[in-house]
């Protein structure tokens, strides 16, 4: 088993209700169990997360499962499908050291809708992610998902573009295998398609 | 190649609690299972459904967690291992043939599984089921991670066989819905053969009649049990210390906060001087195991969710014991150390032994957290759960509440549980007034409906979902029919069990496995009942508001069954039934007086108010197409075309 740049490593995946993220995260903490770490996953669904914020804590391990909650302030990346939920991960689990890859897409908020609140412009969230975390890849996940065929997609396309970050050994023959066995042909050839272009968008 | 229906025994996965929980009910020999849908439990009947054929199991979905328990008792009672499972407002509603259960005692194996929710991450209540364990004096067990989340589910049907008595199980949505390494063991064969024995003397427990009577003689051996159940718990495996031999401070904690525990000591590097004693077994205690732990340390802190459950119960223990292990130091819930309120999470455990300990923590550098509190403020809007795009719910709460807002007689509407408890928040405009227990609302209804006497002159309306309705709905609404009440009770009938995750219910075609089944038909009940009834599209809202206008200015008792599909449903998901669009030269946008109907009034997220052209758009990504929108826009605007 490969050494961790830190153990636990602590990844939040984040975003919107329906996003995919639950699938997101399991599909990476397969990938990590599979090579023999010890992978703890904290997450929930349910009517609460009807549109709502939903965060998975993902944490790896050589030791030991660990707390499905990850301790404030102690995230070391944050993977994000949502702009504005990147920022609100990292008021409470960021710190100077975090890394960040985040969707550049917004889903609007109700009070956004009904023209309560107002939604941050690109260039801000821009500005203050790379204000808070030490690096921060952007790209539009959603539209390269849209492409290829439907917007689900754009949670591989987090989890390639994390792979190609190299902060942990997610090997792509694991993800090929998992997909073939989780997906019919079709699909798990959208999916790879999804992963590579998400491990292109890392530069 | 499934674990659900091989050996695979010693392979190493990566386990949801819940289906670790599976694991080790199908390794345990399992026969019958039943329950209803509740989050955080759902998915532990769901997957015992898919299999069951394969495992030759018997697994439903019942009307109710009374039932459920009930159903669960007859494979008990027919020689089988059971298991019932619900989450823990569902035990309120099994506690009555619990409590009877408990007394008369079991016979096959049987196991209940409570799944509880501190923090209410998807409830409306934080109660707690470790207290039942007390009150109708049975063993309550709780794993702390997804190896004894199996594990302990497999022993527990020893237990149960060992004691004939029902062993509770207790699990939390932190581990249920939280995914951790699981190593499989070996699966037992089931028991297979049913047979309920009857005629024998009717004191013997596994020949004679069951039930709790005598009171007396079934109440002392339901008590023997519970001793027994101590001894046997001096000795588990799943009671495990870990720290110094004379910690300075220790630890006394259960479930996921174990976890939270060791988080939370590693953070302060305080290993050396802080012991943990994790304790699988909660009720009944076992006393000379806490005592050997007490013993060590002079300060104790108590780490738990919600109430004191084990805290006021070592103090006892230490108030008895004092004479040999002296006085103790208590931290806990009492001194406000731990809050009795919401979940817990290792921060609350570092600020609690930071404090006891004088050791001080900061999680991040202050600097660096007040700019991402301030960068938060502007950068990231509150985010209101609301119904999906598409939902029914928002259609039906959107006539609800202009029909109410119309009749101008300060009408209201009583709340049930379900996705649409959310017709209390501004997405589904504020419309429901109560909220409370399955099946509440049409009881308050059928209360409020009556209370003309006293001069109240309100309309008064109470909703419930299709699952509901079944599970608890039906006996008020005869109460309401009964009792001469006036009421509009409305049925926001999606089909399916949405909140959950689409399980099957009777108003349905098909059961657990997919089955087909006999569907009973909600109107027919109604009409049965002797209540006049309509059913309209809730996406077709003048029909829905024509009708629903009658029903409030008559009489008596009157049901709407609104049925629509769940947008999120298996059969319907991805599928649109119209290409919505918005023609840009009819919307009179930012000058037309409707002041944004669309998107301020309707809030679907499937709509987008363009601040710059001050027009509203579409957001395809998300949209579904069921066109409500094109309804309440004034200038005709929004287009749908048949998809």
């Amino acid at each position: 088993m490969p050494e961790l740049k830190y153990d636990p490593y602590n990844l939040i995946i984040t975003g919107v209700g329906g996003q995919g993220n639950v699938m997101s995260s399991r599909i990476i903490g397969n990938m990590m169990s599979l090579k023999g770490f010890f992978v703890t996953i904290g997450e929930t669904f349910g009517a609460s997360q009807r549109g709502g914020s939903v965060m998975s804590h993902v944490r790896i391990s050589t030791k030991e499962t660990v707390s499905p909650q990850i301790p404030k302030g102690k995230a070391h990346m944050i993977v994000s499908l949502e702009p504005s939920e990147t920022i609100r991960v990292l008021m409470d689990y960021g710190n100077p050291a975090v890394q960040v890859i985040t969707n550049t897409r917004p889903t609007h908020p109700i009070g956004v809708i009904s023209g309560q609140a107002e939604y941050p412009s690109d260039q801000n969230i821009e500005e203050w992610i790379n204000e808070i975390s030490s690096k921060a890849w952007f790209f539009d996940a959603t539209e390269m998902a849209v492409k290829i065929g439907h917007p689900i997609f754009s949670n591989i396309i987090m989890a390639g573009a994390l792979a190609a970050t190299n902060e942990l050994p997610l090997d792509r023959e694991i993800f090929e295998t998992i997909m073939n066995t989780k997906f019919n042909p079709d699909k798990a050839k959208s999916n790879l398609e999804a992963y590579d272009q998400g491990v292109a968008s890392i530069v | 190649m499934s674990i659900f229906t091989e050996e695979q025994n010693g392979t190493r996965h990566l386990l949801m609690g819940n289906e670790a929980i599976v694991r080790g009910a199908i390794e345990a020999g399992l026969d019958v299972a039943a329950g209803y849908p509740g989050t955080p439990s759902s998915e532990i009947i769901e997957t015992l459904a898919k299999y069951a054929e394969k495992n030759n199991h018997y697994v439903e979905w019942s009307v109710n967690e009374k039932v459920a328990l009930e159903v669960a008792a007859a494979g008990s009672f027919s020689g089988l291992r059971s298991l019932a499972v619900m989450k823990q407002p569902g035990l309120n509603v099994a506690s009555d043939f619990l409590l009877h259960l408990s007394a008369s005692g079991t016979r096959g194996p049987m196991v209940l599984l409570c799944a509880d929710d501190p923090g209410a991450l998807s409830s409306i209540n934080e109660g707690e089921t470790r207290f039942y364990a007390r009150l109708m004096e049975i063993p309550l067990i709780e794993p702390g991670n997804f190896q004894e989340a199996k594990d302990m589910m497999k022993w527990a049907f020893e237990l149960s066989e060992e004691i004939r008595n029902i062993v509770l199980v207790r699990t939390v949505t932190r581990l249920s819905h939280a995914s951790g390494n699981v190593t499989l063991g070996e699966r037992k064969e089931s028991v297979g053969k049913a047979f309920f024995k009857n005629d024998g003397f009717i004191l013997d427990p596994m020949e004679g009649s069951v039930m709790s009577a005598p009171v007396a003689y079934k109440h002392g051996e339901q008590q023997v049990k519970l001793k027994r159940c101590a001894e046997i718990f001096e000795k588990s495996p799943f009671n495990v210390y870990e720290g110094p031999v004379n910690p300075e401070l220790l630890i006394i904690t259960s479930s996921i906060c174990d976890l939270y525990s060791k988080e939370a000591v590693s953070l302060l590097n305080a290993e050396k001087r802080v012991g943990i004693l994790k304790l699988g077994t909660t009720f009944p205690l076992p006393p000379k195991l806490i005592e050997q732990y007490l013993a060590k340390a002079d300060k104790i802190l108590i780490v738990e969710e919600v109430l004191p459950f084990l805290e006021e119960s070592i103090k006892v223990l230490a108030a008895e014991l004092a004479p040999t292990i002296g006085a103790k130091q208590f931290f806990g819930k009492a001194n406000g150390d731990i809050p009795m309120v919401n979940e817990l999470n290792p921060d609350i455990v570092v600020t609690a032994l930071s404090s006891i300990l004088g050791i001080e923590y900061k999680e991040v550098d202050e600097e660096y957290k007040k700019r991402a509190s301030e960068i938060c403020f502007f950068g990231s809007p509150a985010r209101e759960t609301t119904f999906c795009p598409g939902c029914p719910h928002r259609a039906s709460f959107f006539s609800i509440n202009k029909n109410i807002s119309m009749d101008n007689r300060s009408g209201f509407t009583c709340g049930d549980i379900g996705c649409y408890s959310m017709g209390m928040l501004p997405g589904g405009f504020s419309t429901l007034k109560t909220l409370h227990a399955m099946g509440s609302g049409t009881g308050l209804a059928s209360g409020f409906g009556k209370m003309t006497k006293f001069g109240m002159e309100q309309p008064v309306v109470s909703v419930c979902g299709d699952s509901t309705f079944f599970h608890s709905a039906m006996p008020p609404l005869v109460n309401a029919i009964h009792n001469n009440s006036n009421l509009t009770m409305i049925v926001l009938d999606n089909s399916g069990t949405a909140m959950t995750g689409f399980q099957p219910h009777p108003g349905l075609e098909v059961d657990a496995t997919g089955s087909e089944a006999p569907k009973i038909d909600i109107p027919s009940v109604c009409k049965g009942m002797g209540v006049n009834v309509e059913v309209c599209d809730p996406f077709d809202l003048a029909k829905t508001q024509e009708t629903l206008f009658k029903f409030l200015e008559s009489d008596g008792v009157n049901v709407l069954v609104l049925k629509q599909i769940c947008a999120l449903s298996p059969e319907k998901k991805g599928k649109k039934m119209f290409n919505m669009s918005i023609d840009d030269s009819v919307c009179l946008g930012g000058e037309c007086g409707c002041n944004k109907m669309c998107t301020r009034v309707l809030s679907c997220p499937g709509l987008i108010w363009d601040r710059e052209t001050e027009k509203s758009t579409i957001n395809d990504v998300i949209c579904i197409g069921c066109g409500v929108c094109a309804s309440v826009c004034p200038s005709g605007a929004i287009k749908k075309e048949e998809a």
